[in-house]
């Protein structure tokens, strides 16, 4: 058992200094009151820097990333990180800015801005983008928050219901409910796709518009999407895309040429940027011009021959977080782009929907494809077959796929089929790889007919067997309490 | 460059046995009528070599703070990070994985929360602590939310000595139309505790107060928590981290909910971002805190082990319910914290702050010295108002001298001292603002 931080502190042992003082030692409390002083320190470990390494590398090995193994997590878009975008955002021009710096002294980061605002916009078809959302979620509200702006702007104060269907992302409809929307759920059609009458009903004055993931999160392309377009703009709504499947389509088809009016898009998945155990990421929102004026404030605009930021924007939405954005992880994303270029761009939305389609035709033949069709980046098998057959779950394939060294697919979700398991290859696996992981599924299904246990007792080789989440959230127990 | 590993040779044998005679035909379910008919306007893919040489050219026309003194602070600060620090933010383990959903594979970033959690408990007095959020503003209007949903009103009180960019962030968040934001004039640079009493009310959700605040200076109004409190409201504090190893932890003004911005523990400035926003609450606010929170409990042998918990709080499970929309944290800027304050450890945090603020009473006795006054007389951490009648004009002159100079207000500009800063960079620093340079 690995002990925590707090129970390796020993007094004495951490020798971090400060250099020699050169200003007078004066008292605090000459300085600031007492009553504002804190009267013990708090308690944090006292570890030497040796031990406080091993403690983190330690960790460390207790951690299953991208660079660890394949990690088709569904929707996630767990595609390799190239190193080159660690070394640059470690430079010192770009890792040492103050966001307060006047901006003549900061020429070479606000190109860089500009220039990423101009490439998604391109990539998406949208005319106007925002940087500044500190992650999708975070995108999702400044889109919609922005829908909600532009109807109140034009006095339309009736429309208070988002459309939301129901195989969308869960922050889909709780985004929509933070932002002061009632949510109505569209129903999705035996293809699993966009019931268009269900659609139909539901617009109607009151609805001020529909967010959509396309590719849907089955991995299947909303083929009807101008139809949908046109349902919702001619019931005057507007219509939002969830970008977190655009590694399927990218240089093949626009979200702004298939109709939508606002885009938020996800740098930690299609544009590479690691998704550093949780974050940060970074969540652009791209608009058509209609709805510019009502981007966050800044925009980074070109004045003569220099960057400024544009504040003088009164139809903004206003500020969704300080500063312009997660700058570390676009200046990633930035030397993403200029390294694949057009080409590679198109390729790799390519060859992750070939990655898909590929191992949606090998697991055929052990596991069920509720949606067995051509598909975009991603894909749905269930474990319906071994349910029936021996009663092993998603989540017991899940765990033993951990022992074969695989990080699971997104389980469980979309909610509307059962004992799912999401299935994103990425465009960055070699066949070798997915050959491998569709052994692994293989044998699973063969270990599920005849000794379920060894599944249903899974994981066997990981730090800990499988954990009690009932207790944890029964009792909780949140932090160390000595 | 491309990242792709498979050769066209590859490819096509794939496409074979996936039944498909080309790329194109892996997207016959695009009507042709939104399909892209030209080349993305993106440029050619470079190689490594051509992408490293752009991005240092880029960042060679920027001027840091490692190369120049910097004074700026204002809700970011330069803080000095120990070597160590990156090498194992580097461990690619943690920062190619994801949110630790499989808790079996994931026990050393979920302990590392657990730990990082812990760790703003014990910054702030606090009873439990969440992941961490986007920064400090979106921490702050999601305290103001989740205050909102709690209490009888809607109104969220904030003096306006709380920093300008988080009331814009707060502002924007009420678009949701369930906050109502007012702002209460300030007197000598800190919150009027007097006019802010008369507000407070049964319709007060929230108070808000910002330690240090924004102009630097430490908040006295020891009666709010109190009056907010009659009112069935709660008190929100933003603090400044660093602070803390030498202020009175926010818990002890009787806070209920305590954000702040968390860049200063070990995240590098990187032009604003990625930072991360801490959130920290009393144990009523338990199972209504936004974000993820790792909690500890056992393996099936009884082992000690680490796992997302209390989710039912969250998006995917509530959907159209949830009071908030966060599904991710910044886990490895809430790494960095952890490892910087074990780095620091008890006693070195205390020595920075002490430090810090060492550096600024010199400053300020210099400053007086050269002629200069300070805008206001209240106590102050690390950060504090010089009045200039041209703020603009002596950044100019700074900058002119080498050294990156202080926020500017109307009349003054704000100055911060971090334990980087030296004697001699401070001594430059008043000898361009009291014009001997």
């Amino acid at each position: 058992m690995s002990k925590l931080i707090f129970e390796k502190s020993r007094e004495g042992s951490n020798n971090f200094s400060l250099p020699p003082a050169e200003v007078p030692a004066a008292d605090i409390k000459d300085s600031i009151p007492v009553s504002l002083l804190r009267e013990t320190p708090a308690d944090l470990p006292d570890v030497s820097e040796v031990e406080t390494v091993r403690h983190f590398v330690d960790l460390s090995h207790r951690a299953f990333g991208v660079d660890n193994g394949f990690y088709p997590l569904g929707s996630c878009t767990m595609k390799y990180s190239p190193k080159i975008n660690e070394w640059a955002v470690r430079l010192s021009g770009f890792a040492h800015l103050h966001p307060y710096q006047p901006v003549e002294t900061v020429q070479g980061a606000m190109e860089l801005l500009y220039n990423m605002q101009n490439l998604l916009a391109e990539i998406t078809g949208m005319d106007a983008l925002t940087l500044q959302p500190a992650a999708g979620a975070h995108g999702e509200m400044t889109g919609v928050m922005i829908i909600k702006a532009y109807h109140q702007q034009r006095n339309d104060h009736r429309r208070t219901k988002m459309m939301v269907p129901d195989s969308a992302h869960g922050t889909n409809p709780a985004t929509a409910n933070v932002v002061g929307f009632d949510v109505v759920e569209v129903k999705s059609n035996s293809r699993g796709l966009v019931d268009i009458e269900d659609l139909k009903n539901k617009m109607s004055p009151e609805v001020a518009g529909l967010m959509l993931t396309n590719p849907n999160t089955l991995g299947l392309f909303e083929e009807e999407i101008q139809d949908i377009a046109a349902v919702v703009h001619e019931g005057g709504g507007l219509l939002y895309y969830d970008g977190a499947n655009l590694n399927a389509v990218m240089g093949i088809s626009r979200p702004g040429d298939m109709g939508f009016d606002v885009v938020h898009l996800n740098l930690h998945k299609t544009f590479s940027t690691p998704h550093g155990g949780g974050g940060p990421g970074s969540g652009p929102v791209g608009v058509k011009s209609p709805l510019a004026d009502y981007l966050p404030v800044p925009v980074v605009s070109e004045q003569g021959d220099k960057y400024v930021f544009d504040y003088n924007r009164p139809l903004s939405i206003g500020k969704v977080k300080t500063f312009y954005g997660n700058f570390g992880v676009i200046v990633k994303a930035y030397a993403y782009i200029l390294a694949l270029g057009a080409e590679g761009i198109k390729d790799a939305s390519q060859q992750a929907v070939l990655n898909a389609n590929y191992l949606r035709r090998q697991l055929q033949q052990d596991y069920h494809i509720p949606f067995d069709r051509l598909c975009k980046h991603e894909f749905i098998a269930t474990a319906k077959r071994q349910m029936d057959e021996s009663g092993v779950t998603t989540l017991d394939i899940a765990k033993r796929l951990t022992d074969y060294g695989f990080h699971p697919p997104t389980v469980y979700f979309p909610l509307i089929v059962k004992e799912a398991l999401m299935i994103e290859p990425t465009e960055t696996e070699s066949r070798e790889r997915l050959d491998d992981f569709v052994r692994a599924m293989g044998r699973i299904a063969e270990e599920a007919r005849r000794e379920p246990e060894t599944v249903t007792g899974a994981p066997h080789n990981a730090a800990v067997k499988r954990v009690d989440e009932v207790t944890a959230a029964r009792s909780p127990i949140v932090r160390w309490e000595g | 460059m491309k990242y792709t590993p498979n050769s066209p040779a590859v490819v096509k044998e794939m496409l074979d046995e996936a039944g498909f005679s080309s790329l194109d035909e892996l997207f016959t379910d695009i009507p042709d009528t939104i399909k892209l008919k030209r080349e993305l306007n993106l440029g050619p893919g470079r190689s490594e070599m051509e992408v490293g040489r752009e991005l240092k050219t880029l960042a060679a026309r920027n001027l840091n703070t490692d190369d120049y003194p910097c004074f700026l602070g204002a809700g970011a600060y330069d803080h000095y990070i120990p070597a160590a620090l990156d090498q194992m933010l580097l461990r690619s383990e943690f920062y190619t994985a994801y949110t630790p959903y499989q808790a079996e594979i994931s026990q050393g970033i979920l302990q590392s929360i657990f730990e990082y959690q812990s760790m703003i408990c014990l910054l702030t007095g606090m009873d439990v602590a969440n992941a961490s959020m986007y920064d400090g503003a979106s921490a702050l209007a999601e305290a103001c939310a989740l205050a909102c949903a709690n209490a009888k009103g809607e109104k969220v009180l904030l003096p306006d000595t709380v920093h300008p960019e988080y009331l814009q962030v707060l502002k924007t968040y009420a678009i949701s139309g369930r906050m109502e934001i007012v702002t209460v004039p300030s007197r000598q640079g800190v919150c009027d505790q007097e006019q802010m009493l008369a507000l407070i009310d049964q319709d007060t959700a929230a108070v808000v107060i910002q330690q240090p605040n924004f102009f630097g200076n430490l908040e006295q109004a020891p009666s709010l928590a109190e009056a907010v409190h009659q009112n069935k409201g709660y008190l929100i504090m933003a603090v400044d981290p660093i602070s803390l190893a030498i202020l009175k932890p926010p818990a002890e003004w009787g806070a209920d909910l305590v954000v702040g911005e968390g860049q200063a523990l070990g995240n590098s400035l990187s032009f604003g971002g990625p930072y991360l926003g801490f959130f920290a609450a009393t144990k009523k606010f338990l199972r209504k805190i936004p974000g993820r929170i790792v909690g500890q409990t056992t393996d099936l042998e009884g082992k000690r082990a680490f796992v997302l918990t209390l989710q039912a709080r969250e998006q995917h499970i509530r959907r159209e319910k949830a009071s908030s929309n966060i599904c991710s944290n910044q886990a490895l800027n809430a790494l960095a914290a952890t490892i910087y304050l074990t780095l620091a450890g008890k006693a070195g945090l205390q020595a920075i702050a002490t430090r810090c603020h060492q550096l600024a009473v010199y400053a300020a006795g210099e400053l007086e010295k050269a002629g200069l006054k300070l805008k206001y007389e209240e106590p102050f951490f690390r950060e504090f108002a010089v009045l200039l009648d041209d703020p603009a004009g002596a950044n100019r002159r700074l900058l002119k001298n080498g050294i990156i100079g202080g926020y500017e207000l109307k009349d003054a500009m704000l100055l911060a001292f971090t334990e980087k800063r030296s004697k001699a960079e401070i001594d430059r620093l008043i000898a361009v603002l009291g014009g001997k340079a």
